[in-house]
């Protein structure tokens, strides 16, 4: 069983992956099909693959990530790569070499696939426009985790069975959220219904430009709900600065049973991870047989699978 | 007992200022176009000692004998252009920009005199610096370069500058370069004081807590691509205050560079309820706007940042209305490498010696603005705020011109420009008229197609 795509049933065009912006329906459907494959591959006892044999893969992280780096250095492993990881820390930034350099240097050592992570918007693009490989946003500042998104949909379909004319409710901190930007982006083009949920000052301003119906009460966002994903608030954000407290906002917005019974009751909880349990999210409910956060990650393996095949199309000598 | 030798050497060696100035030229066949008075006919002028000594329809096929015949060929003969916010990177950054280099892009440009502002290292904050830039200017720049001095020390601030030395060593003006001086209280005394030498105060008006780690203009764009956005109420609020302590003090303002609708408005207001207030703009906020910078470009980041189609358009209704006073290039030069950087951690700042003339000629060419309204915005009306004898076609004006074809069509190359740092904003931009001559102190300094 291989995972490869038959040419005539998917053609991925582009050479890099840097965010959601810019795939045409077909082409996220594309990825997710393949992504499906490599799904129940994963579930096989062997599990590995030649599609990437002799290929070099380095995932570069300028911030630091476990689940994300992991789950590519699996999705690469599987798919018969050699990859390298490569924590970039603050140190070597502040030594003043730039996204730049870092970038011709890796570029020297001739990798085929290059995963990059960056705090700041727009990085990874700027990277790519400098390398001679194929490249992947694993997240860039608030942009974009394209990813995400595709594991995501994925987790969605898988459950659903479509895409489209679900409502999906995005809670949280919007605002600084590269995985919101990539859903709303995503899910709108296969045709769901978004809703963004949050205070006024974790929204993004003209929110509602951005193909999301915006709410400010949780109550009113959930109402007929079919998906629900939780966002991630960082604990500096949460002493005054964006919101008076955690115990304000979890009562406000944190996503408890009481709250969950306004969406649809066959409605899926979703999170990207790492969850702070009883700040947006309630124990009980992250533990629920509706969470569907486990399967998130076993489909985040799948859809770098996904994506690492189809951008092989487009590496040298092939 | 005899004097000391040295002195005596060094009097008898002391240099004469500045090159000497053009003599005995006549520049004839153009169109004569004094935007001060609204003088536009056929005619040419002759220079004596780097003044205009005659002009009119009588030069207009030849000028008198003895006299260097420069025929125009009937194109725009008009005073050279002021610009009246430039950063070089003379002291300190002289690998961005030193006063040379950012001279002969002016000289490109048909500015004949730059303003430029105390953003330096050392700071321009002290006579003694005001004095450096300009034996500097003296002898590398090929235009007149008048220094603006910082209004409070080190740009910090906190305390208020040597106002009345400065002056008289030859500062134009006062600023607070790129930040705004966000203690009222200083500002107040600022102004206040100023008005005793009728000091002109030029200021930035962002209230740097609401721009914060802001990078670009907040709005949809912003949003879209995950940038931290710079409101139009930071602007607002410090044009607003400064409105209000100008109102107490009486004192001479110049709101910098104002880039949004709303800051028109607040101007409109204050002049309505009689508060003497004028304002700039650069002309990247005449001509652009923050979809520009698309996909990260970091040459479209500066500060204020660009703006909505909609400010954009308010802007140039302001300019063509006469409510806008000032047209500035806001040149900026900055190398490669601290733009090269994804967005957010590039620098701010566009050169725009070079294409400021161009680039306002499209609003003329739009049919947006009127020719003479858009030339006086620099030209008299900088020169009657700073006091300069230049800025108009005049008898006994100094002969500081631009000669321009308003048609002539060209595309901005950045590796032909003359500055330093190559970060424009028109990279490849068809433009549509260029300057064809530059003249200062009645020498030419730039023809087109000779170099500089």
């Amino acid at each position: 069983m291989s995972i490869a795509p038959a040419p005539d049933r998917f053609i991925f065009s582009h050479r890099h992956l840097l965010g959601i912006e810019g795939l045409s329906a077909t082409e996220i459907s594309g990825l997710l099909d393949l992504a499906d494959e490599a799904a129940e591959l994963n579930r096989q006892v062997s599990k590995k693959q030649d599609t990437l044999r002799g290929r070099t893969q380095i995932n570069l992280f300028f911030e630091a990530s476990t689940r994300t780096q992991s789950s590519f250095e699996l999705a690469g492993k599987r798919l018969g790569a050699d990859v390298m990881n490569m924590s970039v820390g603050s140190s070597s930034i502040k030594k003043g070499e730039t996204v730049i350099d870092t970038a011709m240097t890796l570029n020297a050592m001739r990798p085929d696939l290059l995963v990059v992570r960056h705090h700041s918007a727009g990085a990874v693009e700027l990277l790519s426009q400098k390398v001679s490989c194929s490249v992947i946003n694993a997240g860039d500042g608030s942009h974009e985790h394209p990813t995400q998104a595709l594991l995501d949909a994925l987790t969605i379909r898988r459950n659903k069975g479509k895409i489209g004319g679900l409502t999906v409710v995005i809670c949280g901190d919007v605002l600084h959220s590269r995985v919101a930007r990539s859903n709303i982006i995503l899910l709108n083009a296969l045709g769901a219904r978004v809703r963004v949920v949050a205070p006024a000052t974790l929204l993004p301003p003209f929110a509602e430009r951005l193909g999301a119906e915006v709410y400010t009460s949780m109550e009113k966002g959930l109402e007929g709900a079919d998906i629900i994903m939780m966002l991630r608030l960082q604990l500096e954000r949460m002493s005054g600065s964006y919101v008076p407290s955690v115990r304000e906002y979890f009562h406000f917005f944190g996503l408890d049973h009481e709250k969950l019974k306004l969406a649809k009751p066959d409605a899926l909880v979703m999170h990207p991870g790492p969850m702070n349990r009883g700040v947006e999210i309630d124990s009980a409910v992250a533990d629920d047989n509706r969470s569907v956060i486990s399967e998130q990650v076993e489909m985040g393996v799948a859809v770098r699978m996904a994506v690492l095949t189809a951008l092989s199309q487009h590496l040298p000598n092939q | 007992m005899s004097k000391p030798p040295k002195a005596r050497i060094a009097k008898r060696k002391k240099k004469k200022f500045g090159s000497k100035p053009g003599d005995k030229i006549a520049l004839v066949n153009a169109r004569l176009l004094d935007p001060g008075s609204g003088l536009d006919e056929h005619g040419g002028l002759t220079i004596r000692k780097g003044r205009i000594a005659d002009m009119g329809p009588q030069l207009a096929e030849s000028g008198p004998e003895n006299f260097e015949t420069i025929d125009c060929g009937g194109h725009a003969l008009m005073p050279g252009l002021i610009d009246m916010l430039v950063y070089t990177g003379e002291p300190g950054f002289e690998h961005q920009e030193p006063l040379a280099t950012a001279s002969r892009a002016a000289a490109v440009g048909g500015v004949t005199t730059i303003v430029c502002m105390p953003d330096t290292n050392p700071v321009i904050d002290d006579a003694a610096l005001v004095d450096f830039i300009q034996r500097r200017a003296r002898d590398t720049a090929v235009v007149h370069v008048r220094p603006m001095a910082a209004a409070t020390r080190g740009l910090e601030g906190k305390e208020m500058t040597e106002i009345g030395l400065l002056q008289e060593a030859g500062a134009v003006a006062f600023t607070n370069g790129t930040s705004s001086i966000t203690n009222a209280r200083v500002m107040r005394r600022l102004l206040a004081y100023a008005t005793d030498f009728d000091a002109l105060i030029v200021h930035n008006t962002e209230e740097p807590e609401l721009a914060a780690s802001g990078v670009m203009n907040e709005g949809e764009i912003s949003s879209r691509l995950g940038l931290p956005g710079i409101p139009d109420s930071a602007e607002a609020i410090m044009l607003q205050r400064d409105l209000e302590l100008v109102r107490a003090t009486g004192a001479r303002y110049h709101a910098a560079q104002i880039s949004t609708a709303a800051s028109l408005d607040i101007i409109r207001r204050a002049r309505a309820d009689g508060i003497d207030v004028t304002c700039g703009v650069s002309i990247n906020h005449l001509t652009l706007n923050e979809n520009d910078i698309g996909p990260y470009r970091t040459f479209f980041k500066m500060r204020p940042p660009l703006r909505r189609e909609e400010d954009r358009q308010a802007l140039v209704a302001g300019l063509a209305a006469g409510e806008i006073d000032v047209i500035v290039s806001g040149h900026n030069p900055k190398d490669a490498d601290v733009k090269r950087r994804p967005f957010a951690e590039a620098e701010d700042g566009a050169i725009g010696l070079e294409t400021l003339f161009s680039a306002a000629l499209t609003l003329y060419h739009n049919k947006e603005v009127e020719l003479t309204t858009l030339l006086r915005a620099f030209t008299s009306t900088p020169a009657r705020l700073l006091g300069l004898k230049s800025g108009k076609l005049e008898v006994g004006a100094r002969a500081d011109l631009a000669l321009a074809d308003f048609e002539a069509p060209w595309i901005v190359d950045p590796d032909r420009l003359q500055s330093k740092s190559k970060n424009t904003p028109f990279d490849e931009r068809q433009m549509q008229g260029r300057v064809l001559r530059t003249v200062v102190n009645g020498n030419t300094v730039f023809t087109l197609g000779a170099g500089t």
